[in-house]
């Protein structure tokens, strides 16, 4: 049995077609809601950092990214972050506490090849790319403001 | 009233943020590591070009919490040492901007995961 | 004698024995519906070892001990051990290998080894290389999740047609068909079971190329396998009175009714898939389960007993395998895929 492209474009096709499909109203429903909370989360820490300890607009940014980051990475830890994923999607990857739950969750199941080339090096697996292109943008768009 | 308009703005602002995220995520192929990738990049762009000071005016934290406002932070770094320290300043600005947050990330990171272990679920 | 008949298919002289099987599965599959089914359940993550692979690795090696201790020969009486898993260089069926202390041939079929291993099995002692022969195979979900796909702990939706890799692993003790050991004798052995036939899949390769969608992929190479073996064999559907196949998952398995209907085979009423029947419907899995490890225990632990029971008569068992390595899907190569099956039946010799 030899099977021709057509039946196998046929196919591809037809899968594309029958596969179940997610409930997209309802996943942008809850990544709003949960996107939305985390960033009060962010706006309570800012007020604190403003009003209550009277940090500087520079240390009011580095205190909220900051605590932010210990917030997602502390409940990847306690293995809760992946359960608000399940259901928030792109509500719980967009925001910072995302991209600290990118970083920990390589970095503790890489534990079992030890501390350098297991957590050490596996910790930007996935968060990686984000710097790596963030920093490279940033730096063309520093090189093209020196021009103009 | 002031400080309940700014909740309200974090709120709206942030989860619209996410959804754009979502509907890339549920309508199109891109993996999340992608997705991650170009609200990075996208962040960077509108900063340059100037949108993304409005939209952090307005959003406070609902802005600057997701991604796209890691990208503004960079962004806004490169162009501060550019306009202060010239090529050397458009290279090193960025980080310099968003020391705090890669420090932490890095710190915290390895902390929790020295502590915990993971679970199979 | 030449025993291969038709173009990919072989007819044993004497059909092989199977005469125990042993089963070790994780907790969320034994709190499935199978659970009784099963030997021994896992109610710890890493059970009492340091990591997920070790974790596996004894689950492979307890599997084998199991169903080598209810048949009663010594684990040195044993010719060979085929078997293998999901993980880079099938190093869970290797390290159990070197424990057990079996001549060991390892293979490598994806979530195919169980057919594979006990297509190969029951060749290798009715060719008379062998008497006694176990086969196994084993997949660990962190394990697996680990190396294909993302850490367990980060956030993100599964997709509607993604698989969980189950846990466990399975195993098949092969004697010769002459061997006449009883119940009587062998309280826990499997007295009627035997495999008389088995077909050897081609890779098939029909485009797809979303990683998350596995039983679409392979529904093609179990069709090819499937079909394959009717025409080798002379027999049609109504010799069987159940097609087996391993982890195509709930769209898989969709999907390959719907290509055997293209071509004239209606499979719908006898076909079910391990994947679809070994977790419970509270876990919301949205497609069902996967992995070498999935087939391995429902054969191993829920279908040869059904037929010893006298439930079934005569079974096509066909696991499938995706062959692809994140390495080549992040090159854009599609997913092959394979299936062998094997026709297990009741006779009472």
């Amino acid at each position: 049995m030899a099977y021709s492209d057509k039946e196998k474009k046929r196919y591809q096709k037809q899968v594309t077609e029958r596969m179940p499909k997610s409930n997209a109203f309802v996943q942008c429903i809850s990544a709003f809601l949960v996107g939305g909370l985390i960033c009060c989360i962010g706006q309570a820490i800012m007020t604190l950092g403003t009003e209550f300890f009277k940090f500087s607009k520079e240390n009011t940014a580095a205190f909220t990214s900051m605590s932010m980051i210990f917030l997602g990475s502390f409940l990847t830890g306690l293995g809760v972050y992946d359960k608000i994923g399940k259901v928030a999607g792109a509500g719980s990857i967009i925001p910072i506490t995302g991209f600290a739950n990118s970083i920990v969750a390589p970095a503790m199941e890489h534990r079992f090849e030890g501390y350098i080339l297991g957590v050490g090096a596996q910790m930007f697996t996935v968060a990686g790319p984000v710097l790596v292109y963030g920093v490279i943008s940033s730096i063309i768009v520093g090189i093209i403001y020196c021009f103009i | 009233m002031d400080m309940l308009m700014n909740f309200v703005w974090a709120f709206i602002i942030g989860g619209a943020i996410c959804v754009v995220g979502q509907l890339l995520l549920s309508f199109t192929r891109l993996t999340s590591a992608r997705i991650l990738v170009l609200f990075v990049v996208l962040g960077v762009f509108l900063t340059a070009i100037g949108i993304y000071e409005s939209i952090v005016e307005l959003g406070g934290a609902g802005a600057t919490v997701p991604l796209t406002g890691f990208g503004y932070s960079l962004a806004n770094g490169a162009i501060e040492g550019a306009m202060e320290n010239g090529i050397i300043g458009a290279i090193t600005g960025g980080l310099t901007a968003t020391a705090a947050g890669i420090a932490a990330a890095i710190f915290f990171g390895y902390l929790f995961a020295i502590i915990f272990k993971p679970h199979s679920k | 004698m030449y025993k291969k008949i038709g173009r990919q298919s072989v007819a044993f002289k004497e059909p092989v024995r199977i005469l125990s099987s042993g089963t070790v599965v994780g907790k969320n599959e034994g709190k499935g519906p199978l659970s009784t089914f099963f030997d021994v359940i896992v109610n710890d993550d890493m059970w009492g070892t340091d990591s997920f692979e070790k974790c596996e690795r004894k689950m492979y090696e307890q599997a084998v001990r199991i169903a080598v201790q209810k048949s009663g020969i010594e684990l040195n009486g044993v010719d060979y051990l085929l078997g293998g898993d999901l993980l880079n260089q099938i190093t869970t069926a290797s390290y159990a290998a070197r424990e057990l202390e079996i001549p060991f041939l390892g293979l490598y079929g994806a979530c195919s080894t169980m057919a594979e291993s006990s297509l190969l099995g029951a060749m290798l002692i009715d060719g008379g290389f062998a008497n006694t022969v176990a086969c196994a195979a084993s997949s660990n979900f962190a394990a697996a999740e680990r190396q294909y796909r993302m850490p367990l702990e980060l956030g993100g939706q599964d997709t509607p047609t993604t698989q969980r890799t189950v846990t466990g692993a399975g195993s098949l003790l092969l004697t010769c068909g002459s061997n006449k050991t009883t119940r009587k004798e062998r309280p826990e052995i499997l007295e009627h079971v035997y495999i008389t036939h088995g077909t050897i899949g081609k890779v098939v390769d029909f485009g797809i190329t979303d990683a998350n969608n596995m039983g679409a992929a392979m529904a093609p190479a179990a069709m090819d396998t499937l079909l394959r073996h009717f025409e080798d064999t002379g027999r049609t559907i109504d010799d069987y009175d159940l097609i087996i196949t391993g982890d195509l998952g709930s769209f898989g398995s969709e999907m390959l009714i719907n290509l055997c209907k293209g071509r004239g085979v209606d499979i719908e009423s006898k076909h079910i898939d391990c994947g679809n029947i070994i977790y419970s419907k509270e876990l919301n899995i949205p497609c069902g389960g996967s992995g070498c490890g999935c087939s391995g225990v429902v054969m191993g632990g829920y279908l040869l007993k059904r037929l010893d029971a006298c439930d079934y008569s005569r079974c096509f068992f066909m696991a499938t395998g995706a062959l692809m390595s994140p390495t080549v899907n992040m090159q854009g190569e599609s997913i092959a895929s394979i299936a062998h099956g094997v026709s297990i039946e009741r006779l009472v010799i």
